[in-house]
């Protein structure tokens, strides 16, 4: 029996269980799970029509949803369903522009012309999956320019932690590593959300994000075979990553406002700390293979729990963060304004042609 | 923006396929739309040709009216061949 050790060994991905574990390392199964949820959604789609009266609006909502069916947009839906939709959609969606930021940032110092590339189609994806994520929340009834009137207004928040500043190319490693990462164990059981647009977004999103973890896994794992001085640069942002990756899953379970209306409506299907504690369980292997330290002296395996014990992150950093006073909060914010100001001319030069080559059919 | 128009973007993966509804986008005129569907919806080869249109021209069906708007297909079943007994030994049917 041969060993199968080769990445071009092409048995690798036929056989074995659909399901990976933890253990299933950079590979590994977040690319599987998102094409069974979309399986799931095609098979959901298929048991035929949810029985019940579409008149009796609360009882077919919630047939609905109990058969693992999505509700589509012209459907009945209880207002604070919708209103907790738009919220996460629309923060989701501002997270994934003002995240284009820090990496953008790097694409004119990236170390060489492929890395530049690399990256460019990267910062071009953040900007499709805020595109896909605004157009899921659009069908909800709220309009593209409120959306984007509520992030630069501050009255919407985008996520934490693009308010950490990107200080060293490996910060570009870290940030694929890590919070893309991160952001793939947070985002893969939104793919099954009860929404059909939402789902249908980050079933393309969660495809398009591995790529991401993979290139900045590939970052770290060059510069840790590197140089000395480029190692330690690969630690060094691990060291300043890892916690505010931590906090991106949100306040402990126990702290957490929005959760449990949000399990009943499927469109959250696991708490913060069992994702945060799914996503420690990946990185130790990874880690591992990268040659480099998770800064965390608490962290080992519990055999009992069958799960590692990690120290939490600074949760009293991450409310700081959300307030405002994070690091980057004010450069961000402006940035984003400015851009959208500048690109003003654009926008009314376009509405200008377009209206004025419509006057030219109509006459 | 001051409210550009909504197209709906419709793709064909491949020959011999259908174009399928697959999102939507905003843009001052159609010919923008396709353009900018082009960047949003097929960066990794995902089609072969696109359709934008304006979602103002769409005219839907209501989830409200679905029972009474599709129930006249509920009862003919005789639409199906598998409604229909073959006597044993037809070939090719």
């Amino acid at each position: 029996m041969l060993a199968c050790v080769s990445r071009s060994c092409n048995t690798v991905g036929v056989y074995g269980n659909d399901f990976a574990g933890p253990d299933a390392g950079p590979d590994g199964g977040l690319l599987r799970q998102v094409e069974a949820a979309e399986a799931a959604l095609r098979a959901a789609a298929l048991h035929g029509r949810v029985e019940g009266d579409p008149a009796a609006l609360q009882d077919y909502f919630d047939a609905v949803i109990a058969a693992d069916q999505k509700i589509e947009p012209r459907d009945w839906m209880p207002d604070a369903y919708r209103r907790g939709l738009v919220r996460q959609i629309a923060q989701h969606a501002h997270s994934e522009i003002i995240g284009m930021q820090p990496e953008g940032s790097w694409i004119t110092r990236a170390p060489s012309l492929k890395r530049k590339a690399i990256l460019l189609a990267k910062v071009q994806d953040e900007a499709g999956h805020g595109l896909y994520l605004y157009a899921a929340a659009e069908t909800l009834g709220v309009t593209r320019e409120e959306l984007v009137g509520l992030l630069l207004d501050g009255r919407q928040k985008y996520s934490s932690i693009f308010n950490y500043p990107t200080l060293t190319w490996a910060d570009i490693g870290a940030i694929g590593w890590l919070v893309d990462g991160a952001a793939i164990v947070n985002q893969v059981p939104l793919c099954r959300c009860s929404y059909g647009p939402y789902a249908r977004a980050m079933i393309r999103i969660c495809k398009e994000e591995s790529f991401h973890q993979r290139q900045g896994y590939e970052i770290l794992h060059t510069l840790s075979h590197g140089t000395p001085a480029q190692h330690e640069m690969a630690q060094d942002a691990i060291d300043r990553w890892w916690y505010p990756s931590l906090a991106m899953f949100g306040p402990p379970d126990t702290d957490s406002t929005h959760s449990e209306q949000s399990m009943a409506w499927k469109i959250k299907r696991f708490s913060n700390d069992e994702l945060r504690q799914r996503f420690v369980d990946m990185c130790v292997q990874q880690a591992g293979v990268l040659g480099l330290r998770i800064p965390d002296p608490d962290l080992r395996w519990n055999d009992e729990r069958q799960e590692h014990d990690f120290s939490a992150p600074d949760f009293d950093e991450l409310m700081r963060v959300i307030k405002g006073d994070g690091p980057c909060n004010t450069e961000r914010m402006a940035y984003r304004r400015r851009a959208h100001s500048e690109g003003a001319w654009v926008r009314e030069a376009a509405a200008a042609y377009a209206a004025k080559r419509q006057e030219a059919v109509a006459v | 923006m001051n409210g550009e128009p909504l197209f709906e973007v419709f793709v064909r993966p491949r020959r011999g396929l259908s174009h399928t509804h697959v999102g939507s986008l905003h843009a001052p005129d159609a010919e923008l739309a396709l353009r900018n569907a082009r960047d949003l919806y097929t960066r990794r080869e995902e089609g072969v040709s696109i359709w934008v249109v304006a979602a103002t021209a769409i005219t839907a069906s209501s989830p409200d009216e679905k029972d009474a708007f599709f129930d006249p297909a509920a009862d003919k079943v005789y639409r199906h061949p598998t409604f229909y007994d073959i006597p044993d030994g037809a070939k090719h049917l």
